[in-house]
């Protein structure tokens, strides 16, 4: 069977996509929001995962409000991105990994999720720019991918409670699928920001803290909350939650933090970066 | 409409739903199609002509025509598609954030950082 090794949750800020493009990760502005990530690479040396499941929310690049899927599955044998229509740099396409596709796919169905599932998928910065933060310098990614999208775009929005079993259903399809092979499963998305409105610029330092501290002493915490809860306290793009709600789902019931980080601002948002593995 | 589905009030905040959806839908299809470049290009080139194409009304004509991102959500946008619009010409998150709020640029950037000071 394969290994879930554990979950990394980090934020998507496309502005990071541009500070990658011109080597700015030494820059005042950017170097703390940097610095962050060396000892995940040293957990992933470590840990050597072959196979990223990504949950992630689309912002309009894959998905349009003609069809507005609330839980999505690629089940592609390549994932590729675009410039978003600002010019954001476009990073090598991602390979698929089928057969996991098709075992989450044919798992989560069996536990009465309803999905979509796509065998032609465009991946947006919400995908590609953790796994540039994950994977630097390599010529090719080191790690096979399966792309899982929530609407955060059309409300009705999935409520929390909803994303975490979701997680839940995610971890218990990894640990049976029959391959020997390793699995690390990402959350990208929040922290607490607002894009929109004369709310813009909102951020939630204390909301934050305390849900990080809560994915690792009482992971349920944030599902008390709806939907509308989650963006009067984080803002209306920090409702990103949902996704690192989803992949501490798919973890255990304890788990050990390897590492973290909090660091406001990065462009409108407050940037957050936890590594958790399961504790036995 | 429905007391179950109304929207809760949270100031200077407008959640996407049903109703935004509905009225914005023509606004936020021209935007969509600004992913691709050739249509960003179409666009610069018959502001008028693009929009009528993609069936927008006088509202949102106009909210268009002003860059103004606030008429442009009460006109239906989201902010996810309208980025794509503002993308067009050059700006960013942080400009959209200055202009809905009414700073300059370098007081927007200068309240997030104090955001993490606090």
């Amino acid at each position: 069977m394969a290994t879930l090794v554990g979950g990394i949750t980090t934020s998507h800020v496309p502005a990071i996509g541009r500070a990658i493009a011109r080597d700015l990760q030494g820059d005042p502005y950017w170097k703390p929001f940097f610095d962050s990530f060396p000892p995940v690479h040293a957990w992933l040396d470590q840990v050597k995962p072959d196979v990223a499941v990504l949950l992630y929310n689309d912002h309009g690049l894959n998905f349009f409000l003609d069809k507005m899927p609330t839980f999505s599955v690629g089940a592609a044998p390549e994932y590729r991105n675009a410039d978003e229509g600002w010019g954001i740099p476009v990073l090598p396409p991602f390979k698929g990994e089928l057969d996991l596709s098709w075992h989450l796919i044919e798992s989560l169905a069996a536990e009465e999720f309803d999905l979509t599932t796509c065998q032609e998928m465009l991946v947006d910065h919400a995908f590609t720019l953790p796994m540039a933060l994950l994977f630097p310098g390599h010529d090719a990614w080191p790690v096979t991918t399966v792309p899982v999208c929530i609407n955060t775009v059309q409300f009705p929005l999935p409520s929390a409670a909803r994303c975490w079993k979701l997680g839940q259903a995610i971890g218990r399809a990894i640990q049976s699928w029959d391959a020997d092979k390793r699995v690390v499963v990402i959350g990208t998305g929040g922290l607490s920001h607002q894009l929109d409105g004369e709310r813009a610029g909102f951020i939630n330092k204390d909301f934050d803290l305390k849900f990080m501290d809560s994915l690792i002493a009482d992971p349920t915490w944030a599902t008390k909350y709806s939907i509308a809860d989650l963006v009067e306290l984080t803002g209306t793009q920090g409702v990103e939650l949902l996704m690192w709600l989803a992949a501490r789902g798919a973890l255990s019931d304890t788990v050990k933090k390897v590492h973290a980080n909090y660091h406001i601002p990065i462009s409108n948002t407050a940037a957050g970066l936890m590594v958790l593995e399961n504790a036995v | 409409m429905n007391a179950s589905v109304r929207p809760r009030e949270i100031p200077g905040t407008t959640l996407f739903d049903g109703t935004q959806a509905r009225k914005g839908y023509a606004l936020n299809k021209m935007c969509y199609s600004f992913n691709d470049a050739a249509n960003r290009e179409a666009f610069k080139a018959d502001e008028d002509g693009y929009c009528t194409r993609y069936g927008l009304n006088d509202t949102q004509r106009e909210a268009i025509r002003a860059r103004n991102v606030l008429q442009l959500i009460a006109a239906g946008g989201n902010v996810y598609y309208l980025a794509k619009f503002a993308g067009i010409f050059g700006l960013d998150v942080q400009d959209l954030g200055a202009q809905q709020t009414g700073m300059s640029k370098d007081a927007f950037k200068a309240k997030l950082l104090a955001a993490g000071r606090n």
